[in-house]
Protein backbone atom coordinates (compact mmCIF):
# COMPACT_ATOMS: atom_id res chain seq x y z
CA UNK A 1 0.00 0.00 0.00
CA UNK A 2 2.63 2.50 1.36
CA UNK A 3 4.64 1.64 -1.64
CA UNK A 4 1.81 2.67 -4.42
CA UNK A 5 0.82 5.90 -2.58
CA UNK A 6 4.65 6.86 -2.05
CA UNK A 7 5.18 5.99 -6.38
CA UNK A 8 2.06 7.76 -7.10
CA UNK A 9 2.93 11.32 -5.08
CA UNK A 10 6.41 11.43 -6.58
CA UNK A 11 5.42 10.01 -10.37
CA UNK A 12 2.29 12.35 -10.75
CA UNK A 13 4.16 15.36 -8.69
CA UNK A 14 6.98 15.14 -11.15
CA UNK A 15 4.66 14.47 -14.15
CA UNK A 16 2.28 17.55 -13.39
CA UNK A 17 5.05 19.62 -12.56
CA UNK A 18 6.44 18.53 -16.03
CA UNK A 19 3.02 19.71 -17.46
CA UNK A 20 2.72 23.17 -15.31
CA UNK A 21 6.73 23.91 -16.59
CA UNK A 22 7.73 23.71 -12.61
CA UNK A 23 9.82 20.56 -12.66
CA UNK A 24 12.79 22.73 -11.53
CA UNK A 25 10.79 23.92 -8.79
CA UNK A 26 9.62 20.54 -8.35
CA UNK A 27 13.35 19.46 -7.90
CA UNK A 28 14.36 21.66 -5.47
CA UNK A 29 11.36 20.96 -3.64
CA UNK A 30 12.54 17.45 -3.01
CA UNK A 31 16.07 18.18 -2.49
CA UNK A 32 14.83 20.39 -0.14
CA UNK A 33 12.12 18.40 1.54
CA UNK A 34 15.13 15.77 1.89
CA UNK A 35 17.44 18.50 4.02
CA UNK A 36 14.24 19.34 6.05
CA UNK A 37 13.45 15.50 7.04
CA UNK A 38 16.77 15.16 8.63
CA UNK A 39 17.11 18.76 10.38
CA UNK A 40 12.97 17.37 11.44
CA UNK A 41 14.68 14.11 13.07
CA UNK A 42 17.61 16.12 14.56
CA UNK A 43 15.89 18.63 16.26
CA UNK A 44 13.14 15.72 17.85
CA UNK A 45 16.37 13.46 18.72
CA UNK A 46 16.76 15.46 21.74
CA UNK A 47 13.40 15.79 22.74
CA UNK A 48 12.99 11.91 22.19
CA UNK A 49 15.86 11.22 23.97
CA UNK A 50 14.50 13.27 27.11
CA UNK A 51 10.90 11.93 26.95
CA UNK A 52 12.23 8.45 26.68
CA UNK A 53 14.38 9.29 29.63
CA UNK A 54 11.76 10.05 31.77
CA UNK A 55 9.49 7.22 30.69
CA UNK A 56 12.36 5.02 32.26
CA UNK A 57 11.66 6.26 35.27
CA UNK A 58 8.21 6.23 35.36
CA UNK A 59 8.51 2.66 34.05
CA UNK A 60 10.81 1.75 37.05
CA UNK A 61 9.10 3.63 40.30
CA UNK A 62 5.73 1.52 38.76
CA UNK A 63 3.90 4.56 37.72
CA UNK A 64 3.32 3.31 34.10
CA UNK A 65 1.60 0.12 36.20
CA UNK A 66 -0.76 2.61 38.39
CA UNK A 67 -1.80 4.28 35.10
CA UNK A 68 -2.41 1.24 33.39
CA UNK A 69 -4.11 -0.49 35.82
CA UNK A 70 -6.89 2.42 35.95
CA UNK A 71 -7.17 2.17 32.21
CA UNK A 72 -6.80 -1.48 31.95
CA UNK A 73 -10.64 -1.96 31.30
CA UNK A 74 -10.67 0.07 28.41
CA UNK A 75 -6.88 -0.86 26.80
CA UNK A 76 -7.79 -4.06 27.11
CA UNK A 77 -11.06 -4.02 25.25
CA UNK A 78 -8.89 -2.31 22.58
CA UNK A 79 -5.79 -4.37 22.54
CA UNK A 80 -6.12 -7.64 23.40
CA UNK A 81 -3.84 -9.39 21.76
CA UNK A 82 -1.55 -7.37 24.14
CA UNK A 83 -0.42 -8.82 27.45
CA UNK A 84 -1.24 -6.76 30.35
CA UNK A 85 2.25 -5.69 31.79
CA UNK A 86 3.77 -5.59 28.48
CA UNK A 87 6.46 -2.78 27.63
CA UNK A 88 3.95 -1.72 25.12
CA UNK A 89 1.23 -0.72 27.17
CA UNK A 90 3.07 1.17 29.09
CA UNK A 91 3.87 3.13 25.67
CA UNK A 92 0.61 3.10 24.75
CA UNK A 93 -1.12 4.57 27.56
CA UNK A 94 1.79 7.72 27.59
CA UNK A 95 1.23 8.45 24.03
CA UNK A 96 -2.47 8.33 24.24
CA UNK A 97 -2.37 10.45 27.53
CA UNK A 98 -0.11 13.09 25.96
CA UNK A 99 -1.86 13.58 22.82
CA UNK A 100 -5.11 14.21 25.19
CA UNK A 101 -2.98 17.02 27.11
CA UNK A 102 -2.06 18.22 23.52
CA UNK A 103 1.79 17.69 24.25
CA UNK A 104 2.54 15.94 20.01
CA UNK A 105 6.28 16.51 20.61
CA UNK A 106 6.28 14.15 23.72
CA UNK A 107 3.77 11.75 22.14
CA UNK A 108 5.35 10.97 19.02
CA UNK A 109 8.66 9.33 20.96
CA UNK A 110 6.08 7.40 23.28
CA UNK A 111 4.05 6.44 19.70
CA UNK A 112 7.87 5.36 18.15
CA UNK A 113 8.50 3.21 21.22
CA UNK A 114 5.36 1.62 21.62
CA UNK A 115 5.24 1.05 17.81
CA UNK A 116 8.87 -0.97 18.58
CA UNK A 117 6.91 -2.76 21.61
CA UNK A 118 4.30 -4.00 19.22
CA UNK A 119 6.50 -5.18 16.65
CA UNK A 120 7.97 -7.77 19.43
CA UNK A 121 4.13 -9.05 19.62
CA UNK A 122 4.24 -9.45 15.94
CA UNK A 123 4.88 -12.69 14.14
CA UNK A 124 4.92 -11.32 10.57
CA UNK A 125 7.48 -8.75 10.74
CA UNK A 126 6.34 -7.28 7.91
CA UNK A 127 2.70 -6.96 8.59
CA UNK A 128 0.91 -4.46 10.94
CA UNK A 129 -0.99 -6.30 13.61
CA UNK A 130 -4.63 -5.86 14.35
CA UNK A 131 -3.69 -3.57 17.37
CA UNK A 132 -0.27 -1.50 15.68
CA UNK A 133 -3.93 -0.64 13.41
CA UNK A 134 -6.04 0.19 16.25
CA UNK A 135 -3.57 1.73 17.86
CA UNK A 136 -2.37 4.45 14.86
CA UNK A 137 -6.30 4.96 13.91
CA UNK A 138 -6.60 6.44 17.35
CA UNK A 139 -3.50 8.08 16.97
CA UNK A 140 -4.58 9.91 13.66
CA UNK A 141 -8.52 10.50 14.85
CA UNK A 142 -6.25 13.12 16.77
CA UNK A 143 -7.71 13.15 21.19
CA UNK A 144 -6.80 16.48 21.61
CA UNK A 145 -8.61 18.08 24.37
CA UNK A 146 -7.05 21.70 23.69
CA UNK A 147 -5.90 22.38 20.41
CA UNK A 148 -3.68 25.15 21.31
CA UNK A 149 -1.36 25.59 18.44
CA UNK A 150 -4.45 26.28 16.47
CA UNK A 151 -5.58 28.40 18.74
CA UNK A 152 -2.54 30.21 18.92
CA UNK A 153 -2.42 30.34 15.12
CA UNK A 154 -6.21 31.98 15.42
CA UNK A 155 -4.94 34.65 18.12
CA UNK A 156 -2.04 35.25 15.43
CA UNK A 157 -4.81 36.18 12.90
CA UNK A 158 -6.42 38.46 15.33
CA UNK A 159 -9.47 36.15 16.14
CA UNK A 160 -11.15 37.32 19.41
CA UNK A 161 -12.30 34.49 20.82
CA UNK A 162 -10.29 32.00 19.40
CA UNK A 163 -11.04 29.61 22.30
CA UNK A 164 -14.86 29.27 21.24
CA UNK A 165 -13.46 26.50 19.05
CA UNK A 166 -12.65 23.97 21.60
CA UNK A 167 -16.01 22.80 22.51
CA UNK A 168 -17.21 21.77 18.87
CA UNK A 169 -13.07 20.24 19.08
CA UNK A 170 -13.55 18.46 21.70
CA UNK A 171 -16.93 16.74 20.69
CA UNK A 172 -15.73 16.07 16.79
CA UNK A 173 -12.45 14.34 17.74
CA UNK A 174 -14.03 12.47 20.38
CA UNK A 175 -16.49 11.11 17.40
CA UNK A 176 -13.90 10.97 15.00
CA UNK A 177 -12.12 8.78 17.99
CA UNK A 178 -15.14 6.50 18.24
CA UNK A 179 -14.91 6.27 14.49
CA UNK A 180 -11.55 5.48 13.89
CA UNK A 181 -12.34 2.13 16.78
CA UNK A 182 -14.87 1.20 14.84
CA UNK A 183 -13.49 1.46 11.26
CA UNK A 184 -10.56 -0.02 12.78
CA UNK A 185 -12.22 -3.17 14.68
CA UNK A 186 -14.89 -3.68 11.68
CA UNK A 187 -12.28 -3.88 9.08
CA UNK A 188 -9.82 -6.16 10.99
CA UNK A 189 -12.16 -8.58 10.39
CA UNK A 190 -12.67 -8.34 6.33
CA UNK A 191 -11.10 -11.14 4.41
CA UNK A 192 -9.17 -8.73 1.87
CA UNK A 193 -7.28 -7.32 5.21
CA UNK A 194 -6.52 -10.32 6.78
CA UNK A 195 -2.56 -11.47 8.00
CA UNK A 196 -1.74 -13.49 5.53
CA UNK A 197 2.13 -13.49 4.33
CA UNK A 198 1.62 -14.54 1.18
CA UNK A 199 -0.67 -12.10 -0.12
CA UNK A 200 -3.94 -13.24 -1.56
CA UNK A 201 -5.84 -16.47 -0.48
CA UNK A 202 -8.52 -17.12 1.87
CA UNK A 203 -6.15 -18.85 5.12
CA UNK A 204 -6.54 -16.72 7.89
CA UNK A 205 -4.16 -16.20 10.52
CA UNK A 206 -5.74 -15.91 13.53
CA UNK A 207 -4.80 -12.92 15.68
CA UNK A 208 -5.36 -14.25 19.10
CA UNK A 209 -1.48 -14.86 20.82
CA UNK B 1 1.91 23.81 32.76
CA UNK B 2 1.42 20.01 32.12
CA UNK B 3 4.76 19.39 31.08
CA UNK B 4 6.88 20.94 34.03
CA UNK B 5 4.04 18.93 36.60
CA UNK B 6 5.03 15.64 34.59
CA UNK B 7 8.66 15.54 34.10
CA UNK B 8 8.25 16.95 38.39
CA UNK B 9 6.12 14.08 39.23
CA UNK B 10 7.41 11.19 38.09
CA UNK B 11 11.14 11.94 39.28
CA UNK B 12 9.80 12.89 42.55
CA UNK B 13 7.62 9.05 42.22
CA UNK B 14 10.79 8.08 41.51
CA UNK B 15 13.05 9.18 44.28
CA UNK B 16 10.13 7.68 46.60
CA UNK B 17 10.18 4.19 45.11
CA UNK B 18 14.64 4.55 45.29
CA UNK B 19 14.80 4.42 41.32
CA UNK B 20 18.40 4.98 40.15
CA UNK B 21 16.63 8.18 38.26
CA UNK B 22 19.42 9.29 36.54
CA UNK B 23 20.60 5.80 35.05
CA UNK B 24 16.83 5.31 34.48
CA UNK B 25 17.21 8.22 32.48
CA UNK B 26 20.11 7.95 30.38
CA UNK B 27 19.40 4.53 29.61
CA UNK B 28 15.64 5.74 28.46
CA UNK B 29 17.70 8.43 26.58
CA UNK B 30 19.76 6.23 24.89
CA UNK B 31 16.72 4.21 23.41
CA UNK B 32 15.87 8.03 22.09
CA UNK B 33 18.60 8.57 20.27
CA UNK B 34 18.32 4.59 18.13
CA UNK B 35 14.74 5.06 17.67
CA UNK B 36 15.36 8.79 16.67
CA UNK B 37 18.14 7.25 13.67
CA UNK B 38 15.88 4.73 12.88
CA UNK B 39 12.89 6.71 11.51
CA UNK B 40 15.56 8.97 9.22
CA UNK B 41 14.73 6.92 6.44
CA UNK B 42 11.18 7.05 6.14
CA UNK B 43 11.05 10.43 7.27
CA UNK B 44 12.76 11.52 4.30
CA UNK B 45 11.36 9.51 1.86
CA UNK B 46 7.21 10.70 3.12
CA UNK B 47 8.46 14.62 2.94
CA UNK B 48 10.30 14.24 -0.17
CA UNK B 49 7.08 12.61 -1.83
CA UNK B 50 4.65 14.93 0.25
CA UNK B 51 6.94 18.00 -1.01
CA UNK B 52 6.98 16.88 -5.03
CA UNK B 53 3.25 16.45 -4.76
CA UNK B 54 2.55 19.77 -3.69
CA UNK B 55 5.04 22.13 -5.19
CA UNK B 56 3.86 20.32 -8.74
CA UNK B 57 0.74 22.26 -8.55
CA UNK B 58 -0.75 18.63 -8.40
CA UNK B 59 -2.17 18.26 -5.47
CA UNK B 60 -4.12 21.65 -6.25
CA UNK B 61 -5.75 19.39 -9.11
CA UNK B 62 -6.59 16.85 -6.41
CA UNK B 63 -8.76 19.52 -5.03
CA UNK B 64 -10.51 20.39 -7.77
CA UNK B 65 -11.44 16.63 -7.95
CA UNK B 66 -12.67 16.30 -4.81
CA UNK B 67 -15.22 19.05 -5.58
CA UNK B 68 -18.58 16.73 -6.66
CA UNK B 69 -17.81 14.43 -3.38
CA UNK B 70 -17.64 17.80 -1.08
CA UNK B 71 -21.26 19.33 -2.90
CA UNK B 72 -22.27 15.15 -2.16
CA UNK B 73 -21.77 16.01 1.20
CA UNK B 74 -22.96 19.85 1.48
CA UNK B 75 -19.37 20.77 2.93
CA UNK B 76 -18.29 24.70 2.21
CA UNK B 77 -16.26 24.92 -0.70
CA UNK B 78 -13.73 26.97 0.74
CA UNK B 79 -12.76 23.90 2.67
CA UNK B 80 -12.16 21.71 0.61
CA UNK B 81 -8.21 22.75 0.39
CA UNK B 82 -7.99 21.40 4.03
CA UNK B 83 -9.67 18.57 3.14
CA UNK B 84 -7.35 17.47 1.22
CA UNK B 85 -4.14 18.95 2.75
CA UNK B 86 -5.31 17.81 6.42
CA UNK B 87 -3.83 14.04 6.31
CA UNK B 88 -0.61 15.10 4.20
CA UNK B 89 0.88 17.87 5.90
CA UNK B 90 0.33 19.31 9.07
CA UNK B 91 2.21 22.83 8.38
CA UNK B 92 0.26 22.90 5.11
CA UNK B 93 -3.03 22.59 6.82
CA UNK B 94 -2.18 25.24 9.13
CA UNK B 95 -1.29 27.48 6.69
CA UNK B 96 -4.71 26.93 4.79
CA UNK B 97 -6.28 28.04 8.62
CA UNK B 98 -4.02 31.31 7.90
CA UNK B 99 -5.26 31.63 4.49
CA UNK B 100 -9.05 31.49 5.39
CA UNK B 101 -8.61 33.47 8.20
CA UNK B 102 -7.52 36.39 6.21
CA UNK B 103 -10.15 36.10 3.76
CA UNK B 104 -12.79 35.16 5.28
CA UNK B 105 -11.65 36.74 8.97
CA UNK B 106 -10.36 34.81 12.01
CA UNK B 107 -14.30 34.48 12.95
CA UNK B 108 -15.79 33.42 10.07
CA UNK B 109 -17.34 30.04 9.54
CA UNK B 110 -15.25 28.63 7.51
CA UNK B 111 -12.47 29.99 9.92
CA UNK B 112 -13.94 28.31 12.58
CA UNK B 113 -14.63 25.36 10.84
CA UNK B 114 -11.02 24.58 9.09
CA UNK B 115 -9.78 25.04 12.94
CA UNK B 116 -12.43 22.62 14.44
CA UNK B 117 -11.16 20.37 11.64
CA UNK B 118 -7.53 20.54 12.91
CA UNK B 119 -8.35 19.60 16.11
CA UNK B 120 -10.00 16.31 14.77
CA UNK B 121 -7.96 14.75 13.13
CA UNK B 122 -4.14 14.22 11.80
CA UNK B 123 -1.47 13.90 9.13
CA UNK B 124 -2.75 10.20 8.74
CA UNK B 125 -0.14 9.73 5.90
CA UNK B 126 2.72 11.48 7.47
CA UNK B 127 1.54 9.32 10.74
CA UNK B 128 1.28 6.10 8.96
CA UNK B 129 4.28 6.30 6.97
CA UNK B 130 6.54 7.38 10.09
CA UNK B 131 5.52 4.69 12.79
CA UNK B 132 5.29 1.56 10.26
CA UNK B 133 8.67 3.12 8.96
CA UNK B 134 10.10 2.75 12.33
CA UNK B 135 9.39 -0.98 12.95
CA UNK B 136 9.89 -1.28 8.64
CA UNK B 137 6.16 -3.05 8.38
CA UNK B 138 5.44 -2.91 4.37
CA UNK B 139 1.60 -4.55 4.59
CA UNK B 140 -0.22 -2.05 6.49
CA UNK B 141 -3.37 -3.66 5.86
CA UNK B 142 -6.58 -1.44 7.14
CA UNK B 143 -4.63 1.02 8.68
CA UNK B 144 -4.82 3.43 5.53
CA UNK B 145 -9.09 2.93 4.90
CA UNK B 146 -8.96 3.40 9.46
CA UNK B 147 -7.06 6.36 9.44
CA UNK B 148 -9.01 8.24 6.60
CA UNK B 149 -12.37 7.14 7.79
CA UNK B 150 -11.01 8.87 11.21
CA UNK B 151 -10.48 11.72 9.65
CA UNK B 152 -13.52 11.86 7.89
CA UNK B 153 -15.75 11.89 10.32
CA UNK B 154 -13.53 14.15 12.26
CA UNK B 155 -14.16 16.46 9.00
CA UNK B 156 -17.70 16.09 8.94
CA UNK B 157 -18.68 16.71 12.56
CA UNK B 158 -16.49 19.90 12.29
CA UNK B 159 -18.64 21.12 9.30
CA UNK B 160 -22.08 19.99 11.08
CA UNK B 161 -20.94 21.25 14.81
CA UNK B 162 -19.58 24.34 13.53
CA UNK B 163 -22.81 25.37 12.14
CA UNK B 164 -24.39 24.62 15.31
CA UNK B 165 -21.87 26.33 17.31
CA UNK B 166 -21.34 29.69 15.55
CA UNK B 167 -24.10 30.27 13.29
CA UNK B 168 -25.84 32.26 15.63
Amino acid sequence: MINIIWSVLIILGFLVGAVNGRLQDVTAAAINSAKMAVELVFGLMGVMAMWLGILKIAEESGLIKIISRLLKPAMIRLFPEVPENHPAMGAMIMNISTNILGLGNAATPFGLKAMEELQKLNKHKDTATNSMVTFLAINTSSVTLIPASTIALLTAAGAINPTEIVGPSIMATTLSTIGAIIAAKTLQRLPRYSINPRGKGKARCSSRS
Amino acid sequence: MAIPLMIVGIIIHGLQKRVKVYEAFTEGAKEGFVTAIRIIPSFVAMLVAIGVFRESGALDLLMGAFRPLVRLFNIPEELVAMLIMRPLSGSGAQSIISELAHNYGPESLACRTAAVMMGSSETTLYVLAIYFGSVSIKKQRHALASGLIADLVGFLSAVYLSRIFFSF
